[in-house]
């Protein structure tokens, strides 16, 4: 076996991979007036309080079943948003089926998120889990390993068609985010 | 990749600690307000983490790859052809991964509106390409060498001349969002987006080689980037 090459470094997007990486429509994952459709929403903002303009989301999701999907027809599993100028992301989807995790266990659903932007040398990564589903995210692994007191900060509010889930990359009420 | 008995499906190394840049670094003034500054919550990797979105022929279309050929004329600048291979960390070529770049036109100005440096639009040139791997992890564009510009960190700041790769392996974790930088730019020693990377060696890893054996005669130049993206834990078993 060849010897360990080390990843190549992260760098910041800088503010302008919009013309690039967010096109229209980069943020929905199935059509307006889909049956079960949902808008995940929210606002990004920094220890200030002031909105992130200059970054950009992506999401990955399994389908309703729970499957993640394995091609790029059909529903994809992937979107991505820049945020605009009040810091304010959106992505039309459908709730995502549980998934399994480690040990026989199930993970509740959930949308894993990357945060990107200027001023970010490299992603945040977090989670977005629903409200609606407290039995599943009371059993889940990964909710489990969040200090107990910050759990709260990952799930989002679901009203109706709307699941709202806010990002904070510092100080008070920051973001739980993942080493993975 | 088989899972183990357990259902626990095998992990991706997370010796990118080693190389990325740390989230604060005060010389980078935009840090210091979005820096995490919690510890990180440690997570085991599950199917979520090891699954990725996949990309074909469906999305990415051949003609991408040629930033010098989107218009009606050729852009102004030096023509480059700019390629390399995307390995995992054990050396295995990635196929069918997808690399997005952008990139600023050779006065240093981007196609994005917020941009207002002084410099010259070229009508001739967006700066925005896409391409997967072929079979064997190898990746080819056609562009421009663009160049330097002023930004806002510090007085008399500049970023050295770069373009920006986005590149998707086979799972969510491995995303990588970087920039590849030009051998013997005197601008990189000033940078605070480059110098952010503790390990001098890890930063050398950022900058092409100039690669005479892929220039074509009376043409274009060519540089050489080849990219390693996390690998994979060994699997318990397989048959």
């Amino acid at each position: 076996m060849s010897e360990r090459q080390p990843p190549t470094p992260s760098q910041t997007t800088g503010p302008y991979f919009g013309i690039a990486l967010t096109p229209d429509g980069a943020n929905e994952l199935v059509a307006r007036g889909t049956p079960g459709s949902l808008l995940v929403w929210g606002t990004l903002r920094d220890s200030a309080g002031d909105p992130v303009r200059e970054g950009m989301l992506e999401i990955w999701q399994a389908d309703r079943e729970g499957r993640y999907p394995e091609s790029d027809s059909g529903f994809t599993g992937f979107g991505r948003c820049h945020a605009d100028d009040d810091g304010r992301f959106e992505f039309r989807t459908v709730k995502p089926g549980g998934v399994p995790g480690p040990d026989g266990t199930m993970q509740a659903p959930h949308l894993n998120v990357a945060v990107y932007g200027a001023g970010l040398l490299k992603p945040v990564r977090t989670r977005v889990y629903f409200s609606d589903e407290e039995d599943a995210n009371a059993a889940d692994p990964v909710l489990s390993g969040v200090d107990q007191t910050r759990r709260r900060l990952l799930i989002a509010g679901v009203e109706g068609d709307q699941v709202r889930f806010d990002i904070k990359l510092q100080g008070d009420d920051e973001t739980p985010f993942f080493d993975v | 990749m088989r899972d183990d008995a357990t259902g626990r499906p095998a992990g991706y190394h997370k010796d990118h600690h080693l190389s990325d840049p740390p989230w604060l670094y005060p010389d980078l003034r935009a840090t210091r307000l979005r820096a995490p500054s919690r510890p990180l919550v440690s997570l085991t990797h599950t199917l979520s983490e090891v699954t990725g979105p996949v990309f074909s022929h469906n999305t990415v279309r051949g003609h991408e790859s040629d930033l010098t050929a989107q218009h009606d004329g050729p852009p102004i600048g030096q023509r480059i052809i700019l390629s390399g291979r995307v390995r995992d960390g054990d050396g295995k070529p990635l196929p069918n991964a997808l690399l997005e770049i952008w990139q600023a036109n050779s006065a240093g100005r981007y196609t994005h509106k917020w941009d207002t440096y002084e410099a010259p639009v070229d009508p001739n040139f967006s700066g925005v390409g896409r391409c997967l791997t072929d079979s064997e992890g190898r990746y080819e564009f056609v562009t421009i060498k663009p160049g330097p510009y002023p930004f806002g960190n510090h007085f008399n700041a500049w970023r050295p001349a770069h373009i920006h790769f986005s590149l998707f392996g086979r799972a969510f974790v491995t995303r990588l969002v970087t920039q590849m930088y030009f051998p013997g730019d005197p601008l990189l020693d000033h940078d605070p987006v480059f110098n952010s990377i503790p390990d001098p060696k890890a930063r050398r890893r950022l900058v092409c080689d100039f690669d005479l054996d892929a220039t074509v005669a009376d043409w274009a130049n060519a540089y050489r980037f080849d990219i390693v993206l996390r690998g994979r834990e060994a699997t318990p078993m397989e048959d």
